[in-house]
């Protein structure tokens, strides 16, 4: 219930954060939103020494037009994507997604950068912007890079930030309207983490929780590129992917889930164009 | 800056708490609700969890529902919490949402209604005219186990109708 | 007018909803001020032997008072031996601990036997250091072959008591005979049904808080009854009259808060054995492994009929988990098998019990304690019996209801059922719900080829309530000189309403007003004699002891009235309206209550009762439950629950409706979605609420009740107990809609509960006929 005990610091702008990281080193964690990594310093599974506080680094919420992108910071909170009117009119599936996220009290917390940084397999944005191709923008001690999503998550809980790295902001290009989208969350319970789920972004799919990181369907995507029919395209759901048997759900059963969540998500997308 | 002591992993925090300013140096590991219960002397916030899960912490912070055992207090530095005591009028006037729980029998052993209602407060804020549906999806964070939330989905319902 | 049957809103809530509950960690007694913290060290391993516990470096720590082992315990009294029992006696069937070979320690000694027993406890100055010094705590285990689940415990290869030789701690019932109850049976149904281990769960864990001073211990915990906890506490050496118990705001109990379990002794013993207050709340994990949990029982079943639904003979064999100690001996499957016919009348039943220790947490009452077990079961064979036969199941509970004229009435298992009706309950709810517009639905789906498709499940059930009317309930009324009462109830209220229930019967016995009336409970120097709250028996009991007392008070009053008026007693008469004291017939002359009392020794009026009952009530009903089935994924989606739960007589239907809604969710959470894990070493898969599925509002429908009002002749208010019934007949309901939904694909059964997975696989395994 309580966590160990560490050095809390604050920074209040980018500069500083990149700074105090710089300091502390290895021994300091960012802290964004808090709702993933105090769950796990509460349970005591993680312990940093020093917690840097984001929370006051008001530069990095935003969600901006960019014309051909919506720029997002990456410590927009969850409730704040998943009511922004641009994005729900530009970028319905992101928004959608950031809605699905946890439950309300948490979306006044978490934010979209935490998340992906965070990257748990079963977590449900990273899998959506996975499917919009989304890139995203780092920045750390020998200056800003891009990485696109497709290279950013590396495993369960790893991405490609470096030591001291800091994501600032997401930029989603704007899908070609009409949107055909579709978000597809499975769970027992509605506060549960998706047993296995699906993000469609016109012919982009992408799964959640079935495998260390979200995947693009690239088996689906092939077959509809070819020209196969919907019902035809999802039964290769399962192709290329890794899914692991817990206490939720057996590995062949996620499999199954992915089949029928991958047709229903195309149906619905399909629907929406 | 003065604000964190060296070397003690202590830090200090100024929050306003239903509308009284309160200061103290506490650990850095402090979570706001302890802070509510221990410091601020606030105990009708009840901890249910350890995961984030059952919702029986839910505060205000800046207006919004949050789980104070999931935010630092130091994070909540400089921002104003409201709780259920500071929910009724300065006259004692229940608040709808506490009125409603009352009237509709929303509680039974109420160690899970402090953030029952705090989140329906939230909630109701956001939508002000929900659905059942949009109550029962919005309260997917608090868990209770005495009322089967029947009683508490028809108060959420009353409370935005008295609130018309 | 009377208050009784009306909807009042409760006089608890004002305090509640404001300043907020007080439960024992919200304590700010001055006694408690500079208290300690207690942190438990606890087991990780499942089943092994303690070779060594180091405490160097905990003592060490900064912020540290103590770390004490059952080291520091051995001046403790040792436990009595059980009574010995001759040879041909039934086993105990009191809800008591086994002691002797099976004997429960307090903090473990040698050996543990489930991960989370507490082995040691540390005491700290502060809150946030308990557990960064409890890390500090090194214990060397040597692992033991784990027992994790009946089977294994049956095998009796690795014991969990070598002394006693096998893991099976005690058998009842009568023995199975031969199959001939069986013969001419044209429809047979044979096979397991799992209860499977689910947690109390109450939103408020288990918290205690104790002082020892100036020879007396005062002791603060969150418990169902504080008399009982008194007389459990006694095992730290100290006699009853030495100690106080109180029972403050309590935070949800479900069988669970029973008395005091270990942790609470050892801390209340750690007050006593350091000199300082020692205050303990555990954290959900600990909650989740270390809590009694309930339920946890194996049913190897097989019924018996004609092909057109009348039931011939029933056979449950119960084998119970009991976990790695025996909480409750036979008591829980003694109420399975006592139960196991339900509302059926079964010209042949036979049903016994095995009980077993495993390595996991220990079984004790949970909602219903061994009553929805057999109820889930019965309703369970029930619908599947009908579905081999081909009748509809509604019908087949009709042809076979124990029949209202039958009433009183003795089952082949020895319950007695005081009064029912049951096809009365089945009519109200088929007819509510739409039932036959559902069949048709239902079939439209079907034959349409849809993929989302309805189930209807049923349940009609009974169950016993107040089992022990025999030790019955205190209540102590006393009317004072201004004119307000109060009552001292020896229930113990954790969510019930009772202190709204009970002044409402003071108030319509007295005619003093709900708000000049205090209910007080949870005390012992306030009530030292007391029985407390479970088992669905407080109004019955309480409530009739308030009302006895109550009347009790009328009566002393109205001599002290006629004395005052200078008439005759029998010219005294009370008007409840306005709670005043007149002379028939002249309606000048009036008393208060102020006045009477005012007159009466000590300026009060007060009558001390108990309340026996001489046998237990029958509360039953019937559900159903609406679902509807994705077969695609086997995803379940509650849609509608119509029940009809009759309790008798209902004094207010706003705490009784409450009863049934928290009673459904909880039966159809078991349904649906929770389970305690274990793996095949006996470490808890599900110990924390995000992999333990707690049912939240977004799973279930609002409920549609209806009233149905049978009383009982057991007490003088007429009623049953309502607190357990909902759970009793929700779980039953939802698990046989689910199968119902998927039966036309030849699904028979499918064990609860019913996740996506399980209900997928058997659609896959099921062949159509």
């Amino acid at each position: 219930m309580i966590p160990p005990s560490f050095t809390y610091a604050r920074a209040t702008s980018v500069d500083e954060a990149l700074a105090l990281a710089a300091e502390h080193g290895e021994d300091a964690k960012y802290l964004a939103g808090g709702q993933s990594l105090l769950p796990l310093m509460k349970l005591r599974f993680a312990a940093p020494a020093v917690l840097i506080d984001l929370g006051h680094v008001t530069e990095l919420s935003y969600v901006r037009d960019e014309g051909t992108y919506v720029a997002i910071g990456a410590l927009t909170r969850h409730h704040d994507v998943a009511t922004s009117e641009l994005l729900l009119a530009d970028v319905p599936l992101l928004a959608r997604t950031a809605e699905a996220v946890g439950d309300p009290q948490i979306r006044h917390r978490g934010t979209i950068g935490g998340s992906v940084a965070h990257a748990d397999a079963a977590a449900d944005l990273p899998a959506t912007l996975l499917a919009l191709d989304a890139t995203f923008v780092v920045k750390g001690p020998s200056g800003t890079r891009s990485v696109p999503a497709a290279e950013f998550f590396k495993g369960i809980f790893e991405t490609a930030l470096e030591p001291g790295e800091l994501l600032t902001e997401i930029q989603v290009p704007k899908p070609a309207k009409p949107a055909a989208w579709s978000f597809q969350k499975f769970n027992k319970r509605a506060i549960d983490f998706a047993m296995v789920g699906v993000a469609v972004q016109g012919t982009s799919v992408a799964l959640i929780n079935m495998g260390s990181t979200p995947l693009r369907a690239a088996a689906v995507e092939s077959a509809l590129a070819s020209g196969a029919s919907i019902a035809d395209a999802a039964q290769l759901a399962a192709e290329g992917t890794n899914a692991g048997s817990d206490i939720h759900a057996s590995k062949a059963y996620r499999e199954h889930l992915a089949r029928v969540l991958v047709r229903r998500a195309l149906e619905e997308a399909s629907a929406r164009a | 800056m003065d604000r964190y002591p060296e070397g003690e992993h202590k830090v200090k925090v100024e929050l306003t708490v239903n509308g009284k300013d309160i200061t103290a140096d506490v650990e850095d590991r402090t979570l706001l609700v302890h802070f509510l219960r221990d410091v601020a002397d606030l105990t009708a916030t009840n901890i249910g969890c350890e995961t984030t899960s059952c919702g029986a912490c839910t505060v205000l912070l800046d207006g919004d529902s949050v789980k104070s055992c999931t935010v630092l207090a130091a994070q909540a530095d400089g921002r104003s919490v409201t709780t259920i005591e500071g929910l009724a009028s300065d006259a004692g006037e229940m608040h709808p949402v506490q009125q409603a729980f009352h009237e509709q029998h929303g509680l039974q052993c109420g160690y899970c209604t402090p953030g029952m209602v705090m989140a329906i407060v939230s909630l109701l804020r956001e939508n002000p005219s929900p659905t059942e549906a949009e109550v029962r999806q919005g309260l997917e964070g608090n868990i209770c186990r005495c009322t089967g939330y029947h009683n508490i989905v028809k108060a959420a319902l009353a409370a935005a109708e008295a609130s018309q | 007018m009377s208050i009784l049957g009306t909807r009042v809103i409760r006089t608890e809530d004002p305090r509640l909803l404001t300043s907020g509950g007080v439960y024992v960690d919200d304590l700010r007694e001055p006694d408690l001020a500079g208290a300690v913290r207690a942190t438990f060290v606890r087991s990780t391993a499942a089943h092994a032997l303690i070779t060594g516990i180091d405490t160097s470096a905990a003592l060490e720590a900064p912020g540290v008072v103590a770390v004490l082992t059952a080291a520091d315990m051995a001046d403790l009294p040792a436990p009595p031996p059980p009574e010995p029992l001759p040879d041909d006696a039934p086993p105990p069937e009191g809800p008591n601990p086994m002691g002797g070979v099976w004997q429960e320690p307090l903090l473990a000694v040698d050996r543990v036997r489930y991960v989370g027993e507490p082995v040691a406890i540390v005491l700290t100055d502060g809150t946030y250091s308990g557990e960064d010094v409890a890390e500090l705590v090194s214990v060397d285990y040597e692992p033991l072959p784990a027992v994790p689940s009946i089977e294994a415990a049956l095998a009796d290869e690795s014991l969990l008591f070598p002394d006693a030789g096998t893991n099976v701690c005690v058998k009842g019932g009568r023995p199975i005979g031969d199959d001939s109850i069986f013969d001419g049976c044209e429809v047979i149904v044979e096979g397991d049904v799992v209860n499977q281990r689910v947690a109390a769960l109450p939103m408020e864990g288990r918290a205690t808080a104790a002082v020892f001073k100036d020879g007396k211990l005062t002791v603060w915990t969150s418990s169902q009854n504080a008399q009982l906890a008194r007389l459990i506490l006694t095992a730290i050496g100290l006699p009853p009259d030495a100690i106080r118990v109180v029972a403050p705001d309590v935070g949800g109990g479900f069988g669970a808060k029973i008395g005091v379990d270990r942790e609470q002794i050892i801390v209340a013993w750690a007050a006593k054995h350091t000199g300082r207050p020692v205050r303990w709340a555990e954290t959900r994990n600990e909650n989740l492994m270390a809590m009694t949990q309930g339920r946890a029982q194996l049913h190897h079943i097989k019924l018996g009929g004609d092909r057109e639904g009348h039931i011939k003979a029933y056979r449950l064999d119960v084998v119970q988990d009991s976990g790695a100690y025996s909480r409750m001996g036979g008591f829980l499957p003694m109420l399975t098998n006592l139960m196991a016919p339900g509302v059926y009348d079964i010209p042949a039943v036979e049903a016994n019990y095995t009980a077993v220790v495993t390595n996991g947490t220990p079984i004790a009452a949970y909602r219903g304690a061994g009553r929805p077990e057999a109820a889930a079961t019965i309703e369970r064979v029930v619908d599947w019996y009908a579905a081999e036969a081909g009748v509809d199941p509604a019908l087949v509970r009709r042809l076979n209801f124990i029949q209202k004229e039958q009433f009183p009435f003795v089952t082949k298992t020895g319950a007695p059922y005081d009064t029912g009706d049951y096809e009365a309950a089945l009519d109200k709810v088929l007819a509510a719900a739409g039932y036959n517009e559902l069949r048709v639905e239902q079939r439209r789906r079907i034959d349409a080829g849809e993929t989302r498709l309805l189930g209807i499940g049923l349940a009609s059930y009974v169950e016993i309530t107040a089992a022990d009317g025999a030790a019955g309930e205190t209540a102590k009324v006393e009317v004072h000189d201004d004119g307000t009462a109060t009552v001292y109830t020896g229930s113990s209220a954790h969510g019930q309403g009772h202190h709204t229930a009970y002044a409402m019967i003071v108030t319509e016995e007295l005619g003093i007003p709900m708000d000049k009336v205090e209910v007080i409970h949870g005390d012992t120097d306030l009530i030292p004699d007391g029985v407390g709250t479970y088992a669905s028996r407080s109004l019955q009991l309480g409530g009739s002891a308030v009302h006895t007392a109550a009347i009790e008070v009328k009566e002393e009053a109205a001599k002290k009235a006629a004395e005052l008026f200078e008439a005759a007693e029998s010219d005294v008469v009370l008007d409840t309206e306005t709670g005043t004291w007149h002379i028939a017939g002249d309606p000048d002359k009036s008393l208060s209550w102020s006045q009477v009392a005012a007159a009466a020794e000590a300026g009060l009026i007060v009558a001390n009762v108990r309340f026996t009952a001489d046998r237990p009530t029958f509360p039953f009903g019937t559900q159903l439950s609406l679902v509807e089935v994705d077969v695609e994924t086997g995803k379940v989606t509650l849609l509608r629950h119509v029940t009809a739960d009759d309790a008798g007589p209902v004094l207010n239907p706003l705490l009784f409706e409450g009863q049934r809604h928290g009673g459904i969710a909880q039966g159809a959470a078991q349904a649906l979605v929770e389970e305690i894990l274990y793996d095949a070493d006996g470490n808890p898969l599900t110990a924390t609420l995000m992999d333990y599925g707690a049912i939240t509002a977004a799973e279930l429908p609002s409920f549609e009740l209806l009233t149905s009002e049978t009383p009982t002749t057991v007490n003088p208010l007429g009623v049953k107990g309502i607190g357990e019934a909902g759970t009793i007949g929700a779980t039953p309901a939802v698990h046989n809609a689910v199968i119902d939904a998927v039966s036309h694909l030849g699904v028979r059964h499918i064990d609860m509960p019913m996740t996506p997975e399980r209900v997928w696989t058997a659609i896959q395994k099921a062949s159509t006929r």
